[in-house]
């Protein structure tokens, strides 16, 4: 097990600039994600840390030893490829101890590991077959157990589970949290999709355009994401955007009119430093903050262009008057239909505000969500 | 009721099949050129070369029944059969791995070169598809005693060039050389197959901490094993087809040591016109080239891996 540490990296195709600095102390033991949008430069950092690309500047320090300059082979890590990239000529048995017994390790020991790892994640069974006949979720399992059978200090998993169905994904992600936990070793884990971010990991790094956009836990990322990118990209559906303008500020109560809001909005924030200049912001609001009500008390309104219905609830897409477009999740059985007219009430204490930068101004969480967030850090440093 | 429903729908049925004829009627036309050619040229000239070689079949006169008679003298008693049989055989056995070793080596420095990699492929690919006789007038010229590329070089670091083609024991060496500047073709199939290799499966070795050599002979070689197979069976083919070359260079000497099987063939066939002769060489030759063919694909069991292919577990899993 080891911490891992890096420094200013940058790494680049030609003249296309795939990572642009990037700064990360991830702690001994941890679960950290790299999630974001396709060509963020996720999956370019993981290939970093295992060594299979070559640097254009920057550090990689793995416990106490810069590994920079290491080969791959030498940096004590395993990693779990998007397609298994298990030799289809070699049954189970040889895909796992492979490795092992080219750099010289005696037979026991390799026996002892392969089935240690085969006991670990229950393909005992399936030692004697080639990939050719295992499943999907099979062959997920042999890909990391040949990352097991290394005892590695870090493991690094390039979106491992997006070749499987969606109920294999969800168990399979079961069993990865439950390796994690029996392992204890620090583990980076490539992904796109969210959920599987946000319930596997102890931290999420959230990319884009090859930067650190964000580096917090999941519920951090979620009640308080750091600019417009990660509000926008966190939370399904996404994070609704309103411009608006500040109208006034009296210690840490911000008040926001105009730009489509009907009436004054008067948002929490953490701290009374001057919220922004020029005073245009954008207010943020999750779709199931905001409420169908009735003209007297709605801030926005818009007209219904398609109602979702999914059961237990509803998603109601609405074109606003003002222009732009607003997502607000319902009860399942509310009966709104489409081209209805809709007046929004926006839930202030669930609102976010992003100054002109796109950056978010902290805004002060109900005791509730606060604790849950330090509950978590607690647990992570723990 | 019944008879009512059936006269009703027995129109149906058989415009139905009427329709289903005429619609493989057209396939039919469609692939006829192929099936006319494959008749004419191919398996019309087997079953006659095939009848032929039964026959005493002079191209002039009348031919003669003789049974096995072709087959027996030539087995028996034709001691230029089994000179021309080891002389190819002894070509193949040189030639065939040499074709695969260098179009495997050229195939391998193709698929990792990044400057120029098209210019060399096409380089390289274009000597295999310049016709026989453009290719010998061009070696002839090489190898040439007095006036020759070959010893011209040779000259430069101060050996004596040899007579490549009027020494028996290197003119065979030679025609070798000469047929192996073909080898593009199969260099392409050995470069198509090392880039349809996955390259997570050397990145997981280098990770894994497998040597380059390892990865060579554990995952390139049988990844790339249906395709050696291919290779190797259309090497030793070509190898006993050996004729164009040896006919134009050395016209099978000097003192006979390029008279391939083929030579033989071709000379019992329009220099002493014994067509049924002929034929049933030409037969003796299909088979040895099959059961080669087939030795060496129950061997190939051992060592090529299929995708597709599912076999019987090997026990407890242990190699």
């Amino acid at each position: 097990m080891a911490a891992i540490r890096i420094d200013n990296l940058r790494k680049g195709f030609g003249s296309l600039e795939v990572l642009k600095g990037i700064n990360l102390d991830i702690a001994d033991g941890e679960f950290v994600c790299f999630l974001g949008p396709s060509g963020c430069g996720k999956s370019t950092l993981l290939r970093s840390i295992a060594g299979l690309e070559d640097l254009d500047g920057g550090s990689i320090r793995l416990g106490e030893r810069d590994i920079t300059e290491v080969a791959s082979a030498k940096r004590d890590i395993a990693m779990v490829f998007q397609n298994y990239a298990l030799y289809p000529h070699m049954n189970v048995r040889k895909n796992l101890s492979f490795g092992l017994a080219l750099n010289g390790m005696k037979r026991d020991e390799i026996d002892r590991r392969v089935d240690n790892a085969a006991d670990i994640l229950r393909i005992k069974e399936l030692l004697a077959r080639k990939p050719r006949q295992l499943s999907g979720g099979q062959r997920q399992r042999v890909a990391i157990g040949r990352a097991i059978v290394r005892e590695p200090k870090l493991f690094l998993l390039d979106e491992p589970l997006s070749n499987l169905d969606a109920g294999l994904r969800v168990t399979m992600r079961v069993e990865l949290a439950a390796l994690h936990e029996r392992l204890g070793v620090t583990m980076i884990y490539v992904t796109h999709d969210q959920v599987e971010a946000m319930t596997l990991s102890d931290r999420v790094v959230v990319l884009d355009k090859g930067k650190v956009s964000q580096f917090g836990t999941p519920l951090e990322l979620f009640y308080q994401p750091a600019n417009l990118f990660v509000a926008g990209f966190i939370g399904s559906p996404r994070m609704n955007f309103v411009t608006t303008e500040v109208t006034g500020q009296v210690d840490t109560s911000v008040t926001l009119n105009g730009g489509g809001l009907a009436h004054p909005l008067t948002l929490e924030m953490q701290s009374a430093a001057p919220v922004a200049k020029p005073k245009s912001v954008t207010l943020g609001i999750r779709p199931d903050k905001i409420e169908l009500v009735s003209a007297e008390e709605g801030h926005l309104v818009g007209d219904v262009r398609l109602v979702e219905r999914l059961g237990t609830e509803s998603h109601v897409h609405i074109s606003l008057e003002n222009g732009g477009d607003m997502t607000a999740v319902v009860r399942g059985t509310h009966p709104v239909s489409a081209r209805e007219r809709v007046h929004l009430r926006l839930a202030a204490e669930h609102c976010h505000l992003f100054d002109g930068d796109g950056q978010a101004v902290a805004r002060r969480l109900d005791v509730e969500t606060q604790a849950l967030i330090n509950q978590e850090k607690a647990k992570r440093v723990a | 009721m019944d008879m009512t429903y059936a006269t009703a729908a027995a129109p149906t049925v058989a415009k139905r099949k009427r329709s289903a004829f005429a619609r493989h009627i057209v396939a039919y036309l469609f692939i006829s050129p192929w099936i006319l050619g494959f008749l004419f040229f191919t398996l019309g000239p087997l079953v006659f070369s095939l009848t032929m070689s039964f026959y005493d079949w002079p191209v002039v006169g009348e031919r003669t029944f003789v049974g096995l008679d072709n087959y027996r003298s030539m087995l028996f008693e034709d001691q230029q059969f089994w000179e021309s049989l080891w002389i190819t055989v002894k070509f193949a056995a040189i030639y065939v791995p040499f074709n695969i070793v260098m179009s495997f080596l050229l195939a391998l420095m193709l698929h990792h070169i990044r400057f120029a990699s098209g210019f060399f492929r096409t380089a390289f690919y274009l000597p295999s598809v310049i016709s026989g006789v453009a290719l010998v007038t061009i070696w002839s010229w090489i190898y040439s005693r007095e006036y020759g590329l070959l010893n011209f070089m040779l000259s430069f670091v101060g050996i004596d060039g040899p007579n490549w083609l009027g020494d028996p024991n290197l003119a065979i060496i030679a025609i070798i050389i000469a047929s192996l500047w073909g080898l593009g073709g199969t260099m392409l199939i050995l470069l198509t197959g090392l880039k349809a290799i996955p390259k997570e499966l050397y990145e997981a070795a280098t990770v894994s901490g497998v040597p380059g050599w390892a990865q060579m002979v554990f995952i390139t070689l049988p990844m790339l094993g249906p395709m050696l197979l291919f290779t190797f069976i259309t090497s030793i083919i070509s190898a006993f087809q050996q004729l164009t070359i040896a006919l134009l260079l050395t016209k099978g000497g000097p003192l006979g040591s390029t008279y391939f099987f083929a030579m033989y063939i071709y000379d019992n066939a329009f220099k002493y016109f014994d067509m049924g002769y002929a034929a049933a060489g030409s037969w003796v030759m299909f088979i040895i080239v099959l059961l080669l063919s087939l030795g060496v694909m129950r061997w190939s069991a051992a060592w090529v891996y299929y995708e597709g292919e599912v076999r019987q577990n090997d026990g407890d899993g242990h190699a």
